[in-house]
């Protein structure tokens, strides 16, 4: 670890911490539809869509209703999306001419988009075509992210109000999160990223001549070299190649703001063409965690409790400054094994662990930006995860596994962490002999019930799934990698995709049962989840307000800060622990005992 | 309270020990386990490991002495468990059967509408029948006097030896069913059917047949029923890795894990909490009516406490005469003496000590004057007498100055002046008139109870409103707030006002406790989150409340608020505790698991465990001696303190969090010397 490195990391802790306020602020008045300056552009836009939906911009939603427009509009958006990649052969700005994508691929892909997760079981710049990315992909960038806001938003007014029967109008929240937020913050960062020279074309591919030719394995089918009838790999001469292009920054800017992920290409923001310079990413890393950390303010604001706010907002500081801390200590560590090749930090090499991440980043920007990917459920990468060591990675896995409440996705992110409240404030009220109250609103059996259901759905989808995966032979069949790091990339597949982060350690090919499988997971953690969670919501917006007093647990301290940190780490990461150590944990100690896999 | 002593029974009485034992044994029927799904769980990998246990005993394989010990030490937890509510339900049933003995069959003698009178057995008497009960007989069934007056000993269900005088007409009419009448004849309408009379209700709920779970409890146990599924999951799911791994795992050790991480402390723990918290209740001699107003008690915001008896001493004393200008203290004394020999409240007796104590006068039989008593009654707010010639009436300032004016007297304005300052000190000034001149002012003064002001400090740390409810004037009430330390005073306040008081609380979410006594007191009474009935109160009273306070003691609401917030503190911790074991247990089982198969798991032996066998066999004993270990904490409920919701929680947090979290480490530790020691594994 190096003094600059530190430095780089404070300085974007700094610049998170200035931005958390101003977002926050500007978002509670635009979920409380208060003016902001952007209304002159915006409102005409939003009066006129309502009218073309026939949208009541005034009615309100209970919470029965809100899930019902949820879950409808996820699912033909879903179908949509499904159709477009169906159907891209027969449709304009194809000029790769790529073919229709497969069913079951088609159909995991449409899915991880529309959950927010943006895990991608292809390379983007090999099947997709321009519209299938931006009609398609793009479009649910925005509208998945602008989806989970408005059930944070839902969430925050559920404990805002008291003896109230709804908690907003879904069409709306998720409109102004569009307009007001989503798209006006994309465009000003597609500029600053095309700055920085992030591309933005619709060219076809450039072909370039190889100064000197290449020879390479030849993958089959299945993801693995292909042998000759002697037993001899197949070896190709490559002397071209194949530069894709792109209406790349536009996707960028909404890609990382919308805690998306999905990279236009498939080496997502360690290429280039997606993030040229260390000041790219660090512009990218704020994006990530710049509407997560700005919904802990405007919970603050919306119910009154800005101390609250604060404190939530603390305890997802904490854990996030343990996981970087750990990941930029065992990247800069480096690799025991590697006896006799020089790791330390020079100033002509960044030292460490540099296998699978950009020389232009070094080890400081890639742990940071693995941290905050995996924290925030965004999923961009800016290097391998799978190359990183086995306790780095495991950092990375268990952020995921936290249940993406560290920043978290864009609204997931809030409303994932305040199920987390509502368990910790239950069992703190039980210590100190009250009927648990969270700002004022008891938390009764129907909360816990609703709020345990959210939390089982998580080590339900993800251990089921990553267990049957690894006695499948499917599960099994496009392994690459045997022993504790297979088990740590099938972990990591179903973590991610349960998780809807969509990063990924490879090692994993796709096929039929993880494309279904995969999809099925990404699907039940977004989806099933947001039911109970909405639930809770309308169960506390109906409740009466007991005034706080000083036997009342306060949500404003500390103490609280620490106690949900403690829950977070109990609930979220004991389930897993036994799979833990028989993944990462049992491939470090191999490590250091001279066994890699 | 003489019956408390008597009521509390020690922890490990033998009595109860031994049919504890038994009960424990037959609470292993899976139709009763499934009410608590942690230990069902536990139960059902109890059986699991039997059934595993027989047929390698029959194939002659698997490891025989450390299966058989980790089956049999599973059966313990379960059974360990069942100990723990029935060690609980163990103290209810000793009591319930001291009060059983006070239901024997009575016969009662019913009046017919005739006038006859028949002798019948008590257990045909239904609602509306009229009994006569004489010195000497127990009362049939409860009911409400009707006629006569006599005194009676409750000691049967009080425990209070000392008789009580009941009456027929206002609040003291009420008798219990198994009580004794002592002296005199009383006319009783009886007011329950056998089976629900009062001492059956109280059978039922000290036995804890009635009883059901609580809303708190409910949610509770669907977070540990949550977090048993999670584990279950972890564990379930862990033998497909361990098979990936190369490294598959017996049955036994699966469920071990299991069980070790599920939280079966608390699992086992937490009915016993609840059935101790309303015996807690009972040796306080207060009968809750539902779990529910335990738990209530606990939360409540506001207590609404009556003046008299709460925080004063019951009756106010006669402190000072303060005569009139032109008056001589013995005058007043004289007069303010003559009219109280009648009075037989304890403010007119008061009243009569301190003429002679002061003043020397002796009390004097006035009957041979033929004197006439004017009792107070509510339209003239005095009370007096006439004789010879002499009108003398005492009352209020206000109701003596109207009294004066229709005499063509006035209030002297020094009278007035020593009225009002007496008021504003919290006294009660009673001004004393002669025809129609007044002589002076009576001061009656207000005792507050010893140690009210410290218990009222500690309330107030703990987030609860006092308010004072009292029937004086607003500066009576305000000087005797002051001293007495509470936040809020009602003055004047009629039982329509409290109504009002209780609703406005609610309405802004409060929950408000309150005692009561008189039938004016029930719709209060049932309003109120928590509402105490006092026994000597009207039956009303009593149906309308959700606890009565067998010793009538309306202090004891701020005790019964202590024992509600324990009840959820004790749940809370163990909860903490519990889950905070579960790292140490990892740590025990997870390298025991898999060392053999990758020796470099090792590392995380970290307590060092001998065996991998003695590893899992001491994280499985360690867990089922916990719940013995701690029986007597779920019983007698974590120790309270007075503090705030921020200190507490530190507190407790450290103590059952970080206690949690070390505890097990060490005591593994040190199970796994003993089985190593003993050769057990």
């Amino acid at each position: 670890m190096t003094l600059n490195g530190w430095l780089q990391i404070l300085v974007y802790c700094a610049v998170m911490l200035l931005l958390t306020k101003p977002m926050g602020v500007f978002m509670a008045k635009v979920f409380s539809r208060e003016r902001t300056w952007l209304d002159p552009v915006m409102r005409p836009i939003e009066k006129t869509l309502y009218k073309l939906t026939c949208v009541d911009e005034h009615r309100e939603m209970r919470w029965t209703e809100y899930s019902i427009a949820t879950l409808l509009f996820s699912a033909v958006s879903m179908l949509g999306l499904y159709l477009l990649e169906r159907t891209q052969q027969w449709l304009p700005l194809n000029p790769q001419k790529f073919p229709a994508i497969p069913q079951d691929l088609a159909f995991n892909t449409a899915a991880s988009f529309t959950s927010n997760t943006n895990w991608q079981f292809y390379s983007g710049e090999q099947v997709m075509s321009y519209l299938t990315q931006m009609a398609g992909l793009a479009f649910h960038n925005f509208v998945s992210a602008a989806a989970g806001m408005a059930l944070a938003v839902a969430f925050i007014r559920g404990i805002a109000r008291r003896e109230k029967e709804t908690i907003g109008n879904f069409w709306v929240d998720m409109t102004r999160a569009i307009f007001w937020v989503l798209l006006p913050l994309s465009l000003v960062a597609a500029l600053v990223l095309v700055s920085q020279g992030v591309i933005q074309n619709f060219r076809p591919y450039d072909t370039a001549r190889l100064i000197q030719p290449q020879l390479v394995q030849r993958v089959g089918q299945d993801g693995k070299p292909v042998f000759d009838a002697s037993g001899k790999q197949v070896m190709d001469t490559i002397t071209e190649q194949t530069i894709a292009q792109g209406p790349i920054a536009s996707q960028e800017a909404i890609k990382e703001l919308g805690t998306n992920g999905g990279g236009f290409l498939n080496s997502n923001s360690s290429h280039p063409f997606e993030n040229p310079t260390p000041f790219s990413n660090f512009v990218e890393m704020v994006l990530i965690f710049l509407i997560p950390a700005g919904l802990t303010f405007t919970l603050g604001r919306m119910t009154g409790s800005q101390k609250h706010g604060w404190a939530v907002f603390a305890a997802m500081a904490v854990l996030f400054l343990v996981g970087i801390t750990t990941t930029y200590w065992a990247e800069a560590r480096g690799n025991p094994l590697l006896k006799g090749a020089d790791e330390t930090h020079t100033a002509l090499q960044p030292g460490g662990n540099m296998e699978g991440k950009e020389v232009r980043f070094g080890i400081a920007d890639s742990a940071l930006f693995a941290t905050i990917t995996t924290d925030a459920s965004c999923g961009a990468v800016n290097g391998m995860h799978d190359s990183y060591t086995p306790l780095g990675g495991m950092v990375l896995l268990v952020n995921i596994m936290l249940g993406e409440v560290v920043f978290g996705g864009v609204g997931a992110g809030l409303y994932g962490i305040l199920i987390f409240v509502v368990l910790s404030v239950f069992i703190a009220g039980l210590m100190v002999g009250r009927t648990p109250e969270y700002l004022g609103k008891k938390i009764e059996s129907y909360d816990v019930k609703m709020a345990m259901l959210y939390i089982l759905i998580f080590p339900l989808m993800i251990l089921l799934l990553a267990a049957a995966s690894s006695l499948l032979p499917q599960g099994l069949a496009t392994l690459n990698n045997h022993g504790p790091h297979g088990l740590s990339e099938i972990l990591y597949a179903f973590t991610s995709a349960t998780g809807n982060n969509g990063s990924a350690f490879a090692g994993l090919g796709a096929n039929r049962w993880y494309n279904l499988a995969m999809a099925f997971a990404m699907l039940a953690g977004r989806f099933l989840m947001i039911v109970p969670m909405l639930a809770v919501a309308g169960n506390l917006a109906r409740k009466k307000v007991v005034p706080p007093s000083p036997g009342t647990f306060p949500v404003t301290t500390p103490l609280f800060t620490a106690l949900l940190v403690s829950v977070i780490i109990i609930v979220g990461a004991l389930t897993f622990f036994p799979v833990l150590s028989l993944g990462p944990i049992l491939e470090h100690l191999f490590m250091n005992s001279g066994r890699t896999f | 309270m003489p019956g408390k002593e008597a009521k509390q029974k020690s922890l490990w009485d033998g009595r109860i020990i031994r049919s504890a034992l038994i009960d424990s044994l037959l609470k292993l029927n899976p139709r009763k386990m499934l009410r608590n799904p942690v230990m069902f769980v536990v139960e059902i990998g109890s059986v699991v490991t039997s059934v595993l246990l027989i047929r390698n005993l029959l194939r002659g394989s698997g490891a025989f002495g450390f299966d058989l010990q980790v089956t049999l030490w599973l059966w313990f937890t379960v059974f360990f468990a069942n100990f723990a509510e029935a060690m609980a339900e163990g103290r209810g049933k000793a009591q319930a059967e001291t009060l059983r003995r006070a239901k024997s069959e009575t016969m009662a003698r019913r009046v017919l509408p005739n006038g006859r009178i028949e002798t019948v057995p008590g257990s045909r008497l239904r609602v509306d029948d009229v009994v006569m009960v004489a010195a000497g007989e127990v009362i049939p069934g409860d009911g409400d006097i009707i006629e006569g007056v006599a005194s009676v000993d409750e000691s049967a269900i009080t425990g209070e030896s000392a008789p009580v005088i009941r009456e027929s007409g206002g609040d003291r009419s009420a008798v219990t069913g198994g009580t004794r009448v002592l002296s005199d004849e009383i006319t009783i309408k009886i007011t329950s059917n056998p089976g629900e009379t009062f001492l059956d209700r109280m059978i039922a709920l000290v036995e804890g047949a009635e009883r059901q779970k609580t809303p708190n409890e409910i949610a509770l146990n669907i977070l540990l029923a949550g977090l048993t599924i999670a584990f279950l999951l972890a564990v379930v799911t862990l033998q497909p890795f361990a098979v990936y791994s190369g490294s598959p795992q017996t049955v036994f050790v699966l469920v071990s894990l299991l069980v070790c991480l599920i939280p079966t402390t608390i699992g086992g723990l937490l009915s016993a909490i609840g059935i101790a918290g309303m015996d807690r209740l009972v040796q306080h001699n207060v009968l809750a009516m539902s779990g529910r107003a335990v738990e209530a008690a606990g939360d409540v915001d506001t207590l609404l406490l009556d003046k008299t008896g709460t925080i004063t001493l019951g009756n106010r004393q006669a402190a000072e005469f303060i005569a009139a200008p032109g008056i001589s203290n013995d005058q007043l004394a004289d007069a303010a003496q003559l009219s109280s020999l009648p009075d037989e409240t304890p403010e007119g007796r008061s009243i009569v000590v301190l003429a002679k104590e002061k003043y020397g006068f002796r009390g004097r039989e006035l009957s041979a004057h033929e004197a006439q008593f004017v009792p107070f009654t509510a339209q003239t707010r005095m009370s007096g007498v006439n004789f010879d010639g002499r009108v003398i009436r005492k009352g209020a300032a206000d109701a003596i100055e109207r009294y004066l004016k229709e005499n063509n007297g006035i209030l002297p304005c020094e009278v007035r002046a020593t009225v009002e300052r007496i008021a504003r000190s919290g006294g009660t000034p009673l001004v004393v008139a002669e025809n129609n001149r007044a002589l002076g002012v009576v001061y009656l003064k207000d005792i507050v109870k010893g140690g009210m002001r410290e218990r009222f400090a500690q309330l107030r740390a703990m987030g609860i409103r006092t308010v004072m409810i009292t029937g004086d004037n607003p500066l009576t009430a305000a000087a005797i707030a002051r001293e007495a330390g509470v936040d809020d005073f009602l003055a004047q306040a009629t039982p329509r006002d409290k109504m009002d008081l209780i609703k406005k609380e609610q309405s802004q979410g409060k929950l408000v406790a309150m005692t009561g006594d008189g039938t004016n007191d029930a719709p209060a009474l049932a309003q109120a989150d928590v509402g105490v009935a006092m026994n000597t109160g009207t039956q009303a009273a009593k149906e309308a409340g959700n606890m009565i306070d067998l010793d009538s003691n309306p202090t004891k609401l701020l005790e019964i608020v202590e024992i509600g917030k324990q009840l959820l503190m004790t749940r809370g911790s163990l909860t903490t505790f519990s889950i905070a074991n579960d790292v140490a247990k990892y740590f025990a089982i997870i390298p025991a698991m898999f060392a053999a198969t990758f020796p470099v798991l090792k590392a995380l032996n970290i307590m060092r465990l001998a065996t991998p066998q003695s590893a899992v066999l001491s994280a499985v004993i360690f867990n089922a001696l916990i719940i013995i270990t701690l029986i007597p904490l779920a019983l007698r409920g974590v120790q309270y303190k007075a503090m705030s919701a921020e200190a507490l929680l530190r507190r407790n947090l450290f103590l059952y969090g970080v206690g949690g979290v070390i505890v097990p480490f060490i005591g593994i530790k040190i199970v796994d010397v003993i089985v190593r020691a003993l050769g057990m594994a």
